[in-house]
């Protein structure tokens, strides 16, 4: 496997290493009491702790510690018993206090890993170097007033777990899957809803290049993308970019760059923003953060199933392919909704079920959601249920597959229960031979000519017939029993 | 007569109960004593109207029987309390007009059980100082004067300097203090009356302007030791709000005075001695010789940190300062003096509102802490503050407590321009060590210098040995005889 690319001088290797800031679910900040809703109104979620008052102090919110635990344990990290909160010092507008709370010397979560698809054979294990907890700053908005500057503090103190890969991905394509993979795992484990688009979860990309076989190269940093997509956008530009730089003789300037989606180029920040000196020291106000053991193993205990582990039972218990359970794991809701489907099948052959069940779920749900603009998979026009009652139709022989497509229709259309709209529409199967034979017998009388061409050799002509005998009873006929009936009347 | 400025807070307490004097009128005598003593410039925002109507209130729950601890007893808060709806400058001009919508635990506390604040008390400014020469309000005035030079206005000490000038000169009956290096005990000593450091976390510091947070402790100043047992044993305990604030259940520091000290071993520690002025030396041997008379038992030790404490306090206390004063910013709250850009702005508003010390400490902070400094100095800082803890737990295996003076000097004057900053740290040298270790430490009144000004002996205690450091400071006063100024 290979991730080199061609350069005029020679191949280059690309190299990826990513910083993510996931906000933790929580009501409260991380050391205030302060509500955390999404576009309140500016300024109406500040404590006087927040505002940076005088006298005013840190307290930390022991629930934002546990999501961290938790997301710790999901990424496979080491839980440190003692951690400490440092201050990173810096003016700004919106850093209320001239200060962020961090952890940089001595962080919560040490090591870990994930492995991250690249097709449907091989997965590539990307380590995590560590993940530790700091408070978001506030928003300022500069393009309101030419005078003026507006600060939002809303944001300011809201908890974040900065998670910080290895320098190991080579591709856009690895970059992305791993940045797929960790906003999945930490929401199948409840710590952060991932919402790129309200910023919860939010991605530094460092980019640099080097020759094989020789010491990495100055890094270019792409700060704060908020979509996967973009990841991918503003990796592919910054390779170009720096290649360019490289194979004239150039060097990377080790800087802060912006993505502009519009233009799809990565920007240079003001070079200033690098040079700083943060000036780290261990926050006086805050003691060492020390966790017990039993803090540790209680989170480790309500840890829910996480996506790889659930993507290897659904191959191996419910027999579905890769591709379908990458499908159906990606979002814990989505493998939930699956799983809460195939509990309520009266059906025997659960694997049976399992597998027509994930169909209909990836093809007609999905695209039938797509095509009515429905996002979640809680707000379809029918209740979850149903779908398992209508595979159990097609598996219960009740109906054919294709008049299951319309009865699928009519739910999606009516919300109603799929055994009812078969008993009213009567959709019902026949499965009663004597009725197939009377068919394929009056079938076979008013084409003779084809019965002829048939017998001649012609044995294309046996779809011929299934169709005519279809269309005569409604699509309704039992298709196996068609094809047997047909047969024997042929031979 | 009773002179109601001359009443100690328990004596004050007792007739208040029994209806011989009222709170208005006690309230009333210290606002005009704050008016009469107006030149010593200890007060800063006075809330003379607030306290009389409290006092009227107090009046009525002495009536009702349901008066609290502290009913009615004027006290006065250091202006680095806020202080709900009363003006908190922290001693400078960056606050010059901030009112904080809060109010501090420890003032809280003391409100809670009925205290009366008379006003908010000058300081250097951010309690960077010792002398109180720095408060952009202008130098408080020590209402001692030396035998030499009478007409000498002298520096009442600092940072706390406003609140041990006010109880010295009976305008209130105890105050607020803070102390991160020696800034309860070294005015306490200068002014002749009592002050504590409490252990470190025994009072919250929520509400407190922070100077250096590690090493910041409130604490209280007043006339004798039972008084200043009596208002701490009110404002300390444990708050949730402040995650160095320690769960412990404070004892009766007052009532628990009992002076018997039979048995105690009392360390001193020859280093403190080191080159001290003949005064210190004699009152030193005078307080050995007090308690020794009470049954201790007195030996020298040997402290060999002492003499590291004063480069890694001036190290890891403005290094904090740097960070904690990053906020006033003009930005939220406080004096803003406007500039053409954002930076323009800080660098405008912190040049125009922060005085030279305060300055000079950001600096030094700032530079220690920066890339390639900070190992070098922050780190060994930290590494010397953890002997000195350890030299002091060590020495507490030996001894119950430490016998020290508590300044190399007494008062000096506020013109005697001290222009190297080096020699005005010198007189936190034997307080700091308590700070860094976060024991506690009291000054207590024990004589007089060779021009009349007070001196005190500090006692060191380990942590949470408040009780006991009452008790033997409470001999001391005993043995001592000193006497305070008359009204």
């Amino acid at each position: 496997m290979s991730n080199l690319i061609k350069g005029r001088s020679g191949l280059w290797e690309v190299v990826i290493g990513l910083e993510i800031h996931a906000q933790v679910s929580s009501k409260a900040k991380l050391f205030s009491n302060s509500a955390t809703t999404f576009a309140a109104d500016p300024n109406t979620q500040v404590s006087f702790v927040d505002a940076g008052m005088p006298g005013m102090l840190p307290v930390i919110n022991s629930y934002c510690v546990d999501q961290a635990i938790k997301s710790g344990l999901g990424l496979n990290g080491k839980i440190e018993k003692v951690s400490i909160f440092d201050r990173k010092n810096y003016f700004y507008a919106d850093l209320p206090t001239g200060y962020q709370i961090s952890q940089f010397y001595h962080p919560i979560v040490t090591g870990g890993y994930i492995d991250i698809d690249l097709d449907e054979k091989t997965t590539k294990r990307i380590n995590i170097t560590r993940l530790h907890m700091e408070q978001d700053a506030g928003k300022s908005t500069h393009d309101l007033s030419p005078t003026e500057s507006f600060i939002d503090l809303n944001r300011a103190g809201i908890a974040l777990m900065e998670i910080v890969s290895e320098p190991e991905m080579h591709s856009a394509k690895e970059a992305q899957e791993y940045v797929k993979k960790i906003r999945s795992i930490l929401r199948y484990l409840g710590t952060c809803d991932g919402n790129m688009d309200e910023g919860s979860f939010r991605i530094d990309v460092n980019v640099s290049l080097h020759k094989p076989d020789t010491p990495f190269g100055d890094r270019a940093e792409i700060k704060n993308i908020n979509s996967v997509k973009f990841v991918g956008q503003a990796i592919e530009y910054e390779i170009v970019r720096q290649l360019g730089i490289l194979e004239d003789g150039g060097s990377i300037a080790q800087e802060t760059r912006l993505f502009d989606p519009a233009k799809g180029e990565t920007r240079s920040m003001r070079s200033k923003e690098s040079a700083h000196d943060y000036r780290y020291f261990p926050d006086p106000d805050l003691k060492p953060l020390i966790l017990t053991d039993e803090r540790i193993e209680k989170a480790r205990s309500e840890m829910v199933e996480l996506p790889d582990a659930k993507k290897a039972r659904f191959m191996t218990d419910l027999g579905l392919t890769a591709y379908d359970a990458d499908v159906l794991v990606v979002e814990k809701e989505t493998a939930d909704f699956y799983e809460n489907i195939l509990a309520s099948s009266q059906s025997k052959d659960k694997k049976l079920v399992a597998k027509q069940i994930a169909n209909w779920l990836t093809s007609e749900v999905f695209g039938a959601m797509n095509r009515s603009g429905i996002s979640e998979l809680e707000n379809i026009p029918f209740k979850a249920e149903y779908l398992a009652e209508l595979v159990d139709l097609i598996v219960g022989d009740t109906i054919s597959g294709k008049i299951a497509k319309d009865v699928f229709a009519k739910m999606w259309e009516t919300g109603d229960n799929p055994n009812i709209i078969v008993e009213k529409q009567g959709l019902k199967q026949v499965s009663d031979p004597k009725e197939i034979e009377n068919v394929v017998a009056n079938v076979l009388e008013r084409s003779a000519k084809q019965l002829e061409q048939y017998k001649a050799g012609k044995e294309t002509l046996f779809g011929f017939f299934v169709g005519q005998v279809m269309k005569d009873m409604k699509g309704k006929a039992n298709p196996g029993l068609v094809n047997e009936v047909l047969k024997k009347a042929l031979s | 007569m009773t002179i109601l400025t001359q009443l100690t807070i328990s004596k004050a307490k007792a007739l208040l109960t029994k209806g011989e004097i009222s709170s208005k009128d006690l309230v009333q005598a210290h606002v005009d004593a704050m008016e009469l003593k107006k030149d010593l410039n200890a007060f800063l925002t006075p809330c003379s109207d607030d306290a009389l109507k409290k006092a009227e209130r107090s009046d009525t729950m002495y009536k009702n029987k349901t008066a609290r601890a502290l009913e009615g007893i004027p006290l006065a808060y250091k202006d680095n309390f806020c202080t709900k709806n009363v003006r908190t400058t922290c001693g400078s001009k960056i606050l010059a007009n901030f009112v904080p919508p809060y109010e501090a635990t420890v003032t809280d506390n003391l409100n809670n059980q009925g205290a009366i604040n008379l006003g908010k008390l000058n300081m250097d400014e951010f309690a960077m100082g010792s002398g109180n020469i720095h408060s952009a309000y202008g130098p408080v005035t020590n209402p001692w004067k030396s035998k030499e030079d009478p007409s000498k206005k002298l520096v009442p000490g600092g940072s706390s300097g406003g609140s041990a000038a006010s109880v010295s000169a009976h305008i209130t009956m105890g105050a607020l203090g803070s102390d991160t290096g020696g800034s309860i005990r070294q005015p306490a000593s200068f002014c002749g009356i009592v002050g504590i450091k409490p252990t470190y976390g025994l009072c919250s510091r929520y509400g407190m302007i922070a100077f250096a947070s590690s090493l910041d402790q409130a604490g209280p100043l007043a006339r004798t030791v039972e008084d200043t047992a009596l208002i701490l044993q009110h404002m300390a305990g444990f708050d949730p709000k402040d995650a160095t604030s320690i769960d412990i259940k404070i004892p009766e520091y007052a009532k628990n005075i009992n002076k018997n000290i039979k048995g105690l071993k009392v360390g001193v520690p020859i280093e403190y001695l080191e080159g001290l002025h003949p005064d210190g030396q004699e009152l030193v041997q005078k307080g050995i010789e007090w308690l020794k008379a009470e049954g201790a038992e007195v030996k020298e030790i040997s402290l060999k940190t002492t003499s590291l404490a004063l480069p890694a306090y001036y190290i890891i206390a403005p290094a904090e300062a740097s960070s904690n004063l990053a906020r006033f910013d003009g930005a939220r709250y406080g004096e803003r003096v406007k500039g053409d850009s954002l930076d323009e702005m800080y660098a405008n508003t912190r040049e125009e509102g922060f005085g030279k010390e305060v300055k000079r400490r950001i600096m030094i902070g700032t530079y220690v802490l920066s890339a390639g400094y900070y190992d070098a100095f922050y780190t060994k800082a930290l590494k010397i503050k953890h002997l000195i803890t350890e030299d002091f737990n060590k020495a507490f295996h030996d001894v119950d407590v430490l016998l020290t003076p508590t300044t190399p000097t007494a008062a000096f004057g506020i013109d005697e321009k001290i222009t190297d900053p080096v020699t005005m740290y010198l007189n936190d040298v034997y307080t700091a060590t308590a700070n860094l270790a976060g024991i506690p430490g009291i000054s207590v009144p024990a004589g007089l210098d060779h021009n009349g000004l007070p001196l005190g002996l500090q006692l060191l205690g380990p942590r949470f040995s408040e009780q006991s450091l009452f008790n033997i400071a409470s001999v001391i006063e005993d043995a001592a005889q000193f006497k305070g100024l008359e009204d």
